[in-house]
């Protein structure tokens, strides 16, 4: 059983840690960095809850090993909005299109969509839409997150929102 | 935290990493994506002594020609696969293929050696090895092996790989420029195990069908190549295909189970119809041909 020490930087902040090899990435996030927002539904890669962004790609936190992520750059749910509170756009018209209810599965979806429209990336809406066939949500039929996504992309595209 | 306490290791070189995997003596479990080994472990169904994350190795990254063919390192990240524009170009139908395996996010991580090298009968690149008529290449402390990917897949996540073996690249040999390409594949939703589904290619020659490779997933044990579909396609005119004719004598030597998603008739059923539909579409044949 090998301890490691690892560094990354969290929500923009240098983080370091001992980790056990078998600890994955969202039971670091969670227990030891504090970033509950990482949300454990299946642990098994298919519900999608847990998604964070690493080195710019949305991924499964519940799929990688902490020590995986020694050395890169993560983002969680916590490191979206501005420090006065200003939501992330991607919060923003998530809010607007009544995209969630319970918001359990809130977080993963908001990282998928925040990780493919950063850094000036214009993805088309059925990019977008294929994305979201990787998260489950049992409450809201999906509608308002499929409006929300059509609403990204066409800000992508220049289109009036 | 969930799996059993286990060593990790993250060797620089493929050397490195042979050598762990053959100290190990068969306790050791390769981790390239990590997308089925995650839940696994998590579930405790593996239990390796020591992990060895081969991501950071370089040699085993990347997409570059190679003679004859495309090689395709085994850590490449599927997700790199949708992006490329050698494959585009080359061989679009694997580009078409990766976009059905799991969901973009966990193809961010997925790696095409990781996908090959696990054998679940239902995926679609070890398919698509089998129809385009991959190589494997595998690497130990013994030597280098390359095994075609027919020859490579014994039955259901078991293959021809030694505890002691990585599987470094797999090498797609160049079909024509221009050549057809055949995907289909039926899932109860996107991203899921393929319920059924074909990927292949189809090369002509003078209008005639002069090299052809398909091969089933979710069929039967293994990827299944349509050896006998191959044959009644080569040497003809698109315009002559019964594809209804084709599609049965493709299915005809498949083995497909029964489980709790769909049965082992219901997959030939499907099957010969999508495949039938797919072919009449790449060759512009009418349903009557």
């Amino acid at each position: 059983m090998s301890t490691h020490h690892i560094e990354m930087t969290l929500n923009g902040l240098r983080c370091a840690g001992e980790v056990e090899a078998r600890v994955s990435l969202a039971d670091f996030l969670r227990d030891d960095a504090g970033y509950t927002g990482v949300h454990l539904g299946c642990e098994h890669g298919v519900c999608g809850a847990c998604t964070v962004i690493v080195d710019g790609q949305a991924v499964r936190s519940c799929l990688m090993l902490a020590v995986q992520a020694d050395g890169a750059q993560v983002t969680t749910v916590e490191g979206l909005a501005a420090p006065d509170g200003t939501l992330h756009p991607v919060q923003q018209v998530l809010l607007d299109e009544h995209a969630l209810q319970c918001g359990f599965c809130t977080p993963g979806v908001v990282m998928t969509l925040a990780a493919l429209t950063s850094d000036g990336q214009e993805p088309g809406e059925e990019q977008l839409l294929g994305a979201l066939s990787g998260h489950v949500c049992r409450c809201t039929g999906y509608q308002g997150m499929r409006r929300a996504a059509r609403k990204l992309a066409g800000a992508a595209a220049g289109e009036a929102p | 935290m969930k799996p059993a306490p286990f060593d990790y290791v993250a060797p620089a070189t493929i050397d490195e990493a042979c050598a762990v995997l053959a100290q190990a003596g068969g306790g050791a479990t390769v981790l390239a994506g990590g997308q089925t080994l995650m839940p696994l472990l998590n579930l405790r169904m593996s239990q390796p002594f020591i992990v060895v994350d081969i991501t950071r190795i370089a040699e085993l990254q990347g997409i570059r020609r190679a003679d004859g063919g495309t090689r395709i390192g085994s850590v490449t990240r599927q997700c790199e696969l949708i992006a490329n524009e050698v494959l585009a170009r080359d061989l679009p139908v694997l580009v078409q293929a990766v976009r059905h395996v799991g969901h973009h996010q966990t193809r961010n991580r997925g790696t095409v050696g990781g996908s090959i090298a696990l054998g679940e009968p239902a995926a679609e690149l070890p398919a698509a090895a089998v129809a385009l008529g991959a190589t494997i290449e595998v690497r130990s402390t013994r030597g280098t092996r390359r095994i075609p990917a027919a020859a490579f897949y014994l039955g259901p996540y078991m293959t021809t790989l030694e505890a002691d073996e990585l599987v470094t690249g797999i090498t797609f040999p160049d079909w024509p420029p221009g050549h057809v390409t055949l995907f289909c594949e039926l899932a109860q939703r996107p991203g899921d195990f393929a319920l059924v589904g074909m990927v292949g290619a189809l090369a002509l020659e003078g209008g005639k069908i002069a090299r052809a490779g398909l091969a089933w997933f979710g069929m039967g044990p293994t990827p299944i190549r349509a050896q006998a579909a191959e044959q009644m396609l080569l040497g003809q005119l698109p315009a002559a295909i019964d594809a209804q004719g084709v599609a049965e004598r493709a299915v005809a030597d498949t083995a497909p189970f029964d489980d709790l998603r769909a049965s082992a008739e219901y997959r030939r059923t499907v099957g010969k119809r999508i495949f039938a539909r797919t072919l009449r579409e790449a060759l512009h044949i009418g349903e009557a041909a």
